[in-house]
């Protein structure tokens, strides 16, 4: 007989070796995630895939699935732990919506609507960062980042240019450009790049297009996050 | 003997470090006005004119606390709302106005007010009757209690008459779909 475990008390089929969130959404549940990406190993940064498993908290992107297990994902609990983390997330960076041109094709924004985030409840940090526009067809936004490293992982592992970095630790903590001027118009970067299409949030935007889908008429404007990645997924 | 018709609820609203906008998405309500004026009456508001806050069932506050008299009248309004509602990006997040919050306010000012182009011996008001600045833009819930937050910039008309309407029918007022939105 197959593996299975109960996911909010349904049954989960799943191949040895499949961690909580691959076999959830291959069997058609949702479980929200940021620093997540299916061509990469889990980084288990974001911790919105967060699920109790034989209660207690795990990343469901870094756990492996076991036969006859109890997970709960989606209950009142879990879906106000994910909110709290938004709202951490939010106020960590300066994430003002109404200026940002990938506002309707953020993650970061589906999500808050998705758990229903009506405020940051926290104290804003307004952390100072600059932007970087010096790259002909790239800009970075450093303000919006919340340190998934996607571009970094994407750059490194797959373009094989290692592009991005973080650096610092803690509150101190930022993304970074590898090289010496800091600057991303020195580096070999361009806007082919995985990396320059994987931001899950509005750091990596691609100059003259920002615009071209109207605001209203984008990604999560369509559907809520949870449908958009159930009609994705595998 | 006629039935006594309900009590009508006192509704304040004010724009503190905001664009109007809200106000105005307010009034694109449209023709649910006409339902409303039945249902409540505007104390203290830019609709009213009326100067100072008296006690009212809800406040409403667009836009953040920029300066001294923001957070003087968010005060009032505190002490006079029995529910307190953050209308729109600015009072939800700080908005606009808090994206000079990374800037020294010196910096700002004399940017303004001396470095300008085209400006001549310029230099930083300082009328005593103009409130002080304060050095950061704060989102209303970091300086007075809150009770519900409407976000969007600005939020739509539909979305601010479907909160109203719940919380003058007494359901807990919720925004989902394509009334949540950030933008």
């Amino acid at each position: 007989m197959s593996k299975q475990f109960l996911l909010d008390g349904q049954p989960v089929p799943f191949e040895e070796g499949q961690t909580i969130l691959e076999a959830a959404r291959a069997a058609g549940h949702y479980i929200p995630s940021l620093c997540w990406h299916k061509d990469f190993p889990p980084h288990g940064s974001c911790k919105l895939c967060v699920v109790k498993a034989a209660g207690r908290h795990v990343s469901a992107c870094a756990t492996p699935a076991r036969d006859g297990s109890e997970v709960e994902s989606n209950t009142p609990e879990m879906n106000g732990e994910r909110r709290g983390l938004l709202q951490m997330l939010f106020v960590e960076g300066n994430h003002f919506c109404p200026s940002c041109e990938k506002s309707g094709n953020c993650e970061l924004q589906a999500l808050g609507y998705e758990y229903e985030m009506l405020t940051p409840r926290f104290r804003h940090f307004f952390p100072d960062r600059p932007v970087d526009a010096s790259h002909p067809d790239v800009l970075l936004d450093f303000n919006r980042c919340i340190f998934c490293e996607l571009c970094v992982r994407a750059s490194r592992d797959v373009d094989g240019k290692s592009v991005f970095a973080l650096t610092g630790r803690g509150i101190q903590k930022h993304l970074v450009v590898n090289a010496e001027s800091g600057r991303l118009a020195d580096t070999d970067f361009s806007k082919d790049d995985l990396a320059a299409r994987i931001c899950p949030v509005g750091v990596i935007l691609h100059k003259r297009v920002g615009f071209a889908v109207p605001i209203g008429e984008r990604k999560f404007d369509v559907a809520t996050i949870s449908a958009q990645t159930l009609k994705e997924s595998p | 003997m006629s039935p006594v018709a309900p009590r009508k609820l006192r509704v304040a609203t004010c724009s503190l470090a905001g664009c109007f906008g809200c106000h105005m998405s307010f009034l694109d309500i449209d023709e649910h006005l006409f339902e409303l004026v039945n249902l409540i009456e505007f104390d203290r508001s830019p609709l009213t004119d009326i100067k100072d806050v008296g006690p009212c069932d809800i406040g409403l506050i667009e836009g953040g606390v920029c300066n001294a008299e923001n957070v003087h009248v968010l005060r009032e309004f505190r002490r006079n709302c029995k529910t307190l509602i953050a209308l729109g990006a600015c009072a939800v997040t700080g908005g606009l106005p808090a994206q000079r919050n990374h800037l020294s306010l010196s910096e700002c000012l004399r940017e303004v007010y001396q470095f300008r182009p085209g400006i001549e011996n310029g230099q930083i008001p300082n009328d005593p009757e103009l409130p002080l600045p304060l050095d950061q833009v704060h989102p209303i819930h970091e300086v007075v209690r809150v009770d519900y937050f409407i976000p969007g910039c600005p939020p739509s008309g539909p979305a601010i008459w479907k909160f109203l309407t719940d919380l003058i029918a007494g359901r807990t007022p919720r925004l989902t779909g394509d009334l949540l939105h950030y933008d």
